[in-house]
């Protein structure tokens, strides 16, 4: 394997995405022996704040500055990146809500091969690479060989790769904004609207008891809160409880909704794919509640259950309610 | 506004749990319960909306074998005006780039103003949209969880990003944008909305009606290949609390008062 590997940072405020470290070790574990090189595009002083930091870990950084990337708007960065890599590069991208927004298009756009929500590699054999993700939000894992001869984008799931505090170096700076013409879009940024607080601020609870959909219909809900109650904690829940509109938005746990750090976290009906489990931190007391014994929540939690919460939520209320 | 909606038959996830079959080396097959991918549906309405809004049409299409027909139907139950399947023997185990390949061979027979995807399927990708729009050489905006839209030649899209802010944009038509789930309510649709459109003809396409050359598409075209499904050693994970009702709560409540759960 002789690709030149390359790593796409995102940053805020001129520091790095955690993702930018974690891109690092992805790329390590393709081929222990490349040298990465970084790509840090946006306007401003910020961005050289961004590429000390990254290069003090040892990485080469492409240095991208000019004010169409004040926002970083993905479909004008593909032109970007097409511009400055090398034919046959295999470039690593965050799957996030940026990443995933670029790295198809940047794939087709390449005219290389293209895989989302990496989770590990095995090597490879030839020139395919051996890519393990999973399917069916985390129920089962599948091997997939990806042929990079002409070079691929591969977005690496957020958290899955853990990134090497200790890396130092001492990497070089170049600037390739000369290289990055051409920089309109059909796309025109216009504004980053907050989400709405709403009337319980989740961050601030101790205990979660959180729903998904498992609860299976808005009338049931009620056991949900009963529960809440007697144990004192507040509700939450996952992204479709939302989408139904049973619960207000900021009641949602997860990647799109809040990050929570509670010192105990009940998943109810809730499978534990990791968009939800990305809202999840401060290594809170996890209790699962599932029918499925193989749902992917079980491998979060520290206790589980597998039961109906349908029947066990309102038989464990009422033992609660009897201690109280 | 003319508007296509792509859509996809997959195991519904509320009515399946995925499991690995005996020979531990791809999924259960036997009993899978299909429906249409979650986010579709989300995209169809909003779709349904947009023209009940400002007129023109939905067509929605599928690729897939015969069976993706039912789903086109089931879209076409909901208020689409039109269908189309995208079947062909050549067209089975494509990657994310041979089905973006194949509809954009459709959107091409066509005159959209607007292609929808959804932004997710039960492979996890998020791929297709982004992908077809940059065959096509159309903005894309992924996540979309707003759109307004009237008669002039842009519209106005709200991103869904971290922590559930809305990157707003506007967007020059035509154009794709993959739908995010939330975006609306989908509708219900009932026996009476099945029946309407039982006997629809639902028009199939294959390769050489779209002009595709089969090389370029299923398992001779792909880069990428799954080669099978597995589970990994997965740890210890959980404590699975055993025993009868009462003696999982007896113990459960044991362990939530250790760790302050119950105030
Ligand atoms: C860009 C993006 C951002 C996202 N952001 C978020 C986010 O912020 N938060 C979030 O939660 N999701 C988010 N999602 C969605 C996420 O991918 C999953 O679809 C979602 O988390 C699934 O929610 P769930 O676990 O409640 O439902 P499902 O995955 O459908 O799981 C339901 C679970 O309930 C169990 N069950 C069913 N009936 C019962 C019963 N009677 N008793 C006990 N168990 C039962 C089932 O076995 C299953 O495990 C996002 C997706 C995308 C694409
Ligand atoms: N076989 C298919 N036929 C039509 N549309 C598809 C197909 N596969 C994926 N799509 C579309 O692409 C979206 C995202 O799927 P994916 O990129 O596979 O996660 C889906 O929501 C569909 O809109």
């Amino acid at each position: 394997m002789s690709k030149e590997l390359y790593i796409y940072v995102t940053h805020k405020d001129g520091a790095p995405d955690d993702s930018a470290s974690e891109l690092i070790a992805a790329a390590g574990k393709i081929d222990p022996d490349a040298s990465v090189t970084a790509i840090v595009a946006g306007s401003g002083d910020n961005v050289d704040t961004v590429c000390q930091t990254i290069v003090a870990s040892g990485s080469t950084v492409f240095k991208i500055v000019n004010e169409a990337l004040a926002y970083p708007n993905a479909e004008i960065i593909r032109k970007v990146l097409v511009n400055i890599l090398p034919t046959d590069a295999i470039i690593l991208i965050s799957h996030d809500t940026f990443g995933m927004d670029l790295g198809p298009g940047l794939s087709i756009k390449l005219d290389a091969a293209f895989v989302s929500d990496v989770i590990d590699f095995e090597g490879a054999e030839g020139d395919n690479l051996k890519i393990i993700r999973q399917e069916f939000s985390g129920q089962v894992y599948t091997h997939v060989l990806c042929d990079i001869s002409a070079g691929a984008v591969i977005n690496i799931r957020p958290g899955a790769f853990k990134a090497d505090e200790n890396l130092t170096g001492k990497g070089k700076v170049i600037d390739k904004s000369g290289d990055a013409s051409d920089l309109t879009s059909g796309r025109r940024f216009l504004e980053v609207v907050e989400a709405e607080a709403g009337e319980v601020d989740i961050t601030a609870e101790d205990v979660l008891i959180s729903v998904g959909r498992g609860i299976e219909d808005e009338d049931n809900m009620e056991i949900i809160f009963d529960l809440a109650k007697v144990m004192g904690g507040e509700v939450s829940c996952s992204r479709p409880i939302v989408d139904a509109k049973w619960l207000e938005k900021s009641r949602q746990v997860g990647t799109s909704g809040q990050t929570v750090k509670p010192k105990v976290y009940l998943a109810l009906g809730i499978s534990g794919s990791f968009q939800h489990l990305g809202g999840l931190k401060g290594a809170p007391f996890v209790v699962a509640v599932n029918k499925n014994a193989n749902a992917p929540i079980f491998q979060a939690a520290d206790v589980g259950v597998v039961a109906d919460i349908l029947d066990f939520i309102p038989e464990l209320t009422e033992k609660i309610s009897e201690i109280n | 506004m003319e508007i296509l909606v792509c859509v996809k038959r997959v195991p519904d996830p509320a009515e399946n749990e995925i499991e690995l079959n005996s020979a531990g080396n791809d999924i259960e097959q036997d009993d899978l319960v299909y429906s249409v991918n979650e986010w579709d549906n989300y995209a169809v309405e909003e779709a349904i909306q947009i023209v009940d809004k400002i007129g023109g049409s939905v067509t929605v299409a599928s690729v897939g074998d015969e069976d993706a027909e039912e789903v086109v139907r089931r879209e076409m139950a909901m208020g689409a005006d039109k269908g189309l399947l995208l079947s062909d023997d050549a067209f089975e185990n494509s990657d994310g780039k041979g089905i973006a390949t194949i509809l954009k061979a459709a959107v091409e027979k066509g005159n959209y103003d607007v292609i929808f995807t959804g932004a997710l399927a039960d492979d996890g990708a998020a791929q297709i949209g982004g992908m077809l729009a940059a065959m096509l050489d159309w903005p894309y905006a992924s996540l979309v969880n707003v759109i307004e839209a009237d008669d002039s030649k842009t519209i106005k899209v709200g991103r869904e990003i971290e922590g559930g802010n809305q990157e707003m944009n506007d967007i020059d038509l035509p154009c794709v944008l993959s739908i995010q789930t939330g975006i609306n309510e989908p509708r219900y649709v009932g026996i009476r909305g099945i029946r309407k459109v039982a006997s629809v003809e639902i028009p199939q396409l294959g390769a050489s009606d779209l002009g595709i050359d089969p090389d370029t598409v299923g398992a001779k075209g792909a880069k990428v290949k799954r080669v099978d499904y597995f589970m990994p050693e997965l740890g210890e994970g959980a404590e699975i609390l055993e025993g009868s009702t009462d003696e999982i709560i007896a113990e459960l409540v044991e362990r939530l008062k250790a760790k302050g759960g119950i105030k």
